[in-house]
């Protein structure tokens, strides 16, 4: 199956039509897909919002507007060593030697981790990010982010699209089982938390006490689950 | 440790021991409380009605105390006395920039955005004590209380004003006072307020130092029409009064110029298999009467005004659409943007145009909070508002 990338796509109107590239490789799936008479002229909306299936892929993402500067923004995600402050999922992302090459360790269920590694494979100073996994990764992904000037005085409108297929065999359960962890509103959460540590410098919490905070459990879970783990590979 | 009164079930609250807060994030504070009211909203919980109260939650949203802790970028000092809104807002948002504080994007944790965004279309924000739609914060009928944006949302009250005379200003106070901004009153006008509980009667009280003509107040409970009548107001019983009637004689048939609704779904349901019953039988003052703010539609002039500070939480049957269209009705409502009001309302305070003590009716030691939820809520005519002292001794030991 012939890819094409999110990083080819130029402006958010054309993802109406061009079913944001084909994130869903699938072209051919949308093709086919009877959601949609093809006589239907393209409305105005983005094309992720869409009433029809990506194919093999799943996509997720959202929009939300940040009052802070473009350029701020941008230079916080494009250190995607950052990206672990707000995105829960992720256990740290580090660069991989080269320019742009970054591996982004993911906490999977039961303790396990999955390291992807990724490339920029597209970059506009100050107005878009887009990454994608590389050959041979175990989960085949591509995500992109983009900074626009939001209308008046209200700062920045920051959009994220995520597409990834879970590819088959062992890691491909393992995987799916991950981001069957419903991606749509981990992407959602990630992105109000970016928003927060933005806007106000921090994430909000309603824990008494720091060892009581969602990102802390979440982590001490990950490695009470690693150690179970460990003690029944030796038993 | 610290001693606060938590959420155990409906009808079940009780005063435990459990972890005093520390600081988490930069903006925090720590606050010692001093003193705490129980608030009708906190009966919705008491009776089990709010969706997401867990056992173990920390109630309370009414409080106010010293600064014993200061996170970094706090701006509040250790040993000031502060007032603490109920709303949590970051001041840093599009909303918070609008001044729509109880709207805050960035208040409420991400993970607990989520229903509130299924049911209304966009989150709530963060509120304390309340249900975990609003957050899940740890709420203020405790003796340590962790507020988040220390620097955006707390007063500092000068030391001559004691704590019955400025600790309303967390939640009510401000409330009734924005439900009669939101009437939008002028100097001729007749306003009639639905439901006598405490924001009730500050709305009275707002809406006479706006320069309202007349006000009048509608309840059953007689010891409470009875406050709202020394606050000024006119009354009406509406078990003893056709009370649609009595408000156009009282307006020389005009109608009234601007209702408030401060009655709200009351104690009565809120979870939404709940919704279609309560408005259909138990939206009203008291217990089964028709619906307050049905009523208020129907009384209102021609192209007159709706304010409803009173607590609505999901679908309503049998609304007149017609008449908020067919007569030119505005309709306006909400949580309260309480930073927006308190300091305005504090020097009112200040200068004695305000009077918000007549409403305490009892002063109980912390430990003995739960007693005060089952007062509160059973005599109502005569238990209006319960004031916690965390510092008191318990008149039960």
């Amino acid at each position: 199956m012939k890819r094409k990338n999110l990083a080819n796509e130029t402006a958010p109107g054309i993802a109406a039509v061009a079913v944001t590239g084909a994130i869903a490789a699938g072209i051919g799936l949308y093709v086919q897909s009877k959601k949609r008479s093809r006589n239907t002229p393209a409305d105005s909306a983005p094309g992720f919002t869409a009433r029809r299936s990506f194919g093999e892929y799943d996509v997720v993402g959202r929009s939300v507007t940040i009052a802070r500067p473009r350029d701020e923004l941008f230079a916080f995600w494009r250190d995607f060593a950052n990206l672990a402050q707000f995105m829960e999922n992720v256990e740290r992302v580090q660069p991989a030697g080269e320019e742009g090459r970054n591996v982004w360790t993911i906490r999977a269920p039961a303790g396990q981790t999955v390291d992807i590694e990724t490339i920029i494979a597209r970059e506009e100073a100050g107005k878009l990010i887009a990454w994608r996994s590389v050959e041979g990764s175990d989960i085949d992904t591509e995500g992109r982010v983009t900074f626009d000037d939001a209308p008046g005085k209200r700062g920045t409108r920051v959009s994220v699209r995520i597409a990834y297929k879970p590819p088959a065999g062992e890691v491909g359960r393992l995987a799916a089982k991950l981001l069957g962890r419903e991606p749509q509103l981990q992407a959602r959460h990630d992105l109000r938390r970016f928003k927060m540590l933005m806007e106000t410098g921090e994430i909000a919490t309603s824990a008494r006490r720091r060892d009581q905070t969602r990102a802390v459990k979440q982590a001490e879970k990950h490695k009470t689950n690693q150690h179970a783990d460990a003690l029944k590979e030796n038993a | 440790m610290m001693r606060a009164l938590t959420f155990h079930g409906t009808h079940d609250v009780r005063v435990d021991t459990v972890d005093d807060p520390e600081i988490i994030n930069p903006r925090d504070a720590i606050i010692r409380v001093t003193s705490t009211a129980i608030c009708g909203s906190d009966l919705h919980l008491y009776d089990g009605v709010i969706p997401g109260v867990l056992p173990g939650d920390v109630l309370g949203h009414e409080f106010m105390g010293e600064v014993v802790e200061t996170g970094p970028m706090s701006t509040l000092e250790k040993g000031q006395r502060v007032v603490v809104p109920f709303t949590i807002s970051c001041g840093k948002c599009f909303h918070c920039s609008l001044q729509e504080f109880a709207a805050c994007d960035n208040s409420n944790p991400a993970e607990k955005q989520d229903m509130s965004e299924t049911m209304y279309g966009h989150a709530a924000s963060g509120l304390f004590g309340y249900s975990h739609m609003t957050g899940g914060y740890s709420g203020g009928q405790a003796e340590y209380v962790r507020v988040p944006f220390s620097d955006v949302g707390p007063i500092v009250v000068p030391d001559h004003l004691d704590d019955d005379q400025v600790l309303f200003l967390s939640d009510i106070l401000p409330t009734g006072w924005m439900a009669a901004e939101n009437a939008q009153i002028q100097p001729d006008d007749t306003v009639a307020v639905w439901g006598c509980g405490p924001v009730g009667l500050f709305a009275i009280q707002s809406a006479l130092a706006m320069g309202a003509a007349q006000v009048i107040a509608i309840d059953h409970y007689p010891h409470r029409l009875e406050l709202a009548r020394a606050l000024g107001a006119k009354v009406v019983n509406f078990r003893e009064s056709n009370v649609l009637e009595a408000l156009m004689e009282m307006s020389g048939g005009i109608g009234v110029d601007a209702v408030i609704d401060a009655v709200g779904m009351e104690a009565h349901g809120f979870a939404m298999e709940n919704i279609l019953d309560v408005v259909k039988q138990k939206v009203g003052i008291g217990a089964d009467r028709a619906s307050a703010l049905r009523q208020a539609l129907m009384a209102v002039r021609k192209g007159g005004r709706v304010s409803v500070p009173g607590v609505y939480g999901g679908l309503a049957d049998k609304f007149p659409l017609g008449a908020l269209m067919e007569k030119g009705l505005q309709l306006r409502t909400g949580q309260t943007h309480v930073q927006r009001y308190m300091k305005d309302l504090l020097s009112r305070i200040e200068e004695g145009e305000l009077d918000t003590t007549f409403l305490i009716s009892h002063r109980l030691a912390l430990e003995d909070a739960a007693e005060g939820y089952r007062n509160f809520k059973e005599q109502q005519d005569t238990w209006t508002k319960v004031v916690l002292k965390p510092g008191m001794v318990t008149a039960t030991n």
